[in-house]
């Protein structure tokens, strides 16, 4: 498995990344670690005239918090996530997501920008920053712009990305100390993409749920923000009635495709049970 | 014949610094094998799954299959022919994998004792369940693991005792 022919671009800065973008269009692609692209181009299903490199740009690396938001840097590594202090302190959901996404290698070089930027429906960081209410900073020609990845996702592949624009960081504000979190994968194997999954993060205060966001992966087109189930378990006290309306509130919003992974009413029903599982986890890790 | 431009790539491997041009689509594991003849690292599955290609880049373990080589310019690069000892004998994963029975058909080995070897760089005392986490992108068709498993807890012992330690690195 041979990738068609390219012209290997290595920028030093984003500037100059956007730049080349600039000038070949459509025919040019970022590559960040590689670990999407670099399998569809050996498929020839992706074939840039153009390959540019954003592994020398010393500036799409790190991790860091001012002012109540954690900004995450595009070409960090899920393997730099995982060893992160200071997401194992304030966002441990992160590294528990991280851990879950294929194998050791793959984490060496995979990034949370190209994670997030891809649109693929499998991966596990949208549906996380979603939940966590992140956004991403695209950097085009006329400077940055940010995109909740709320409104990020368009369809499997489409996203709000231009062709010319890269996606340079994530913003995600700092949860509350004391909050619940939990994401649940459901996988054939270690390694693979999610049958379904969910991510919960919520805080609680005298066993009442004081506020909650759910999200939900590989069972659309996009992930999917669950935002009615949300909010009927917003000021709940986690009861069974509630969680199951809840439940059924995120369930009615999938559409999954029948595939390797299962028919599409299994996965619907997986989501709603990964659901259930993290919220319940998720009450248990939050200070009451 | 293609206009696009070879491109310089210079990798240390194993401690030698070597230079090929080579178009930029050459994946890192076709230049290992075809451009400096270090056929250790296995091509098998191509699809990032199986790690029979796994080689350690700059103190990280990665698929050579899916990594171009331009990617890797500049790297440090060790592969299964860079992991005896240097007075040629076994390391101690090799030898964990000789005594504890750790292949069969040998064909995962490579990339299993290359992932294994930056595993315990990075977490020199395991448990069994961080072991089996570890090189879980690493497929193995004989073994069922177990002594896979076996193999790299004895290394783990043995570099664990003072008087080797030094030999392993």
């Amino acid at each position: 498995m041979i990738p068609g022919e390219f012209t290997y671009h290595r920028p030093s800065s984003v500037a100059e990344a956007v730049a080349i973008l600039v000038s070949h269009g459509d025919e040019a692609r970022p590559l960040s670690g590689g670990h999407s692209l670099i399998p569809m181009m050996k498929l020839r299903m992706a074939a840039p005239e153009h390959l540019v490199d954003l592994g020398g740009i010393a500036d799409l690396k790190g991790i860091s918090e001012d002012g109540g938001t954690i900004t995450i840097r595009a070409m960090t590594t899920q393997h730099e996530l995982i060893e992160s202090d200071l997401l194992s302190e304030k966002l441990p959901i992160v590294r528990e997501t991280s851990l879950l996404i294929a194998d050791p290698q793959i984490r060496y070089l995979g990034t949370l920008g190209g994670n997030v930027a891809n649109g693929d429906p499998g991966n596990d960081m949208p549906a996380l920053m979603q939940c966590l209410n992140a956004s991403y900073v695209l950097t085009g020609p006329d400077g940055n712009r940010e995109v909740a990845a709320r409104d990020f996702y368009e369809a499997a592949y489409f996203t709000a990305l231009a062709p010319e624009e890269i996606l340079t960081a994530v913003k995600i504000p700092t949860p509350p100390a004391g909050h619940g979190w939990a994401y649940e994968k459901l996988k054939r194997k270690v390694g693979d993409y999610a049958t379904a999954a969910a991510a919960v993060m919520l805080s609680m205060s005298g066993g009442t749920v004081t506020s909650c966001s759910v999200a939900l992966t590989n069972v659309a087109d996009t992930p999917l923000y669950a935002a009615d189930a949300g909010d009927i378990l917003n000021g709940s006290t986690l009861d069974e009635a509630t969680v199951a309306r809840a439940v059924a509130a995120a369930e009615a919003i999938t559409d999954p495709a029948s595939d390797g992974r299962g028919p599409a009413e299994y996965r619907t029903k997986m989501a709603g049970i990964m659901m259930q599982r993290a919220l319940a986890r998720a009450a248990e890790r939050a200070s009451a | 014949m293609s206009d696009i431009e070879q491109i310089p790539v210079t990798l240390t491997v194993n401690g030698k610094k070597v230079q090929r041009f080579v178009e930029p689509r050459t994946l890192l594991i076709h230049f290992l094998r075809e451009e400096l003849n270090i056929t250790g690292p296995h091509i098998g599955c191509e699809t990032s799954h199986c790690g029979a290609c796994t080689v350690e880049m700059n103190g990280m373990s990665v698929k050579s299959c899916t990594v171009f080589a331009a990617q890797a310019n500049g790297a440090e690069m060790t592969t299964i022919e860079g992991m005896a000892n240097p007075d040629g004998t076994l390391s101690a994963l090799q030898e964990g994998f000789r005594q504890m029975h750790g292949l069969q058909c040998g064909f995962c080995t490579p990339g299993m004792i290359t992932r294994a070897h930056t595993l315990l760089k990075e977490n020199p005392n395991p448990s069994e369940e961080e072991i089996r986490m570890g090189i879980a992108g690493n497929l193995c068709r004989c073994t069922g693991y177990q002594n896979i498993v076996k193999a790299i807890q004895y290394a783990a012992e043995q570099l664990n005792q003072p008087e080797t330690q030094e030999a392993a690195e």
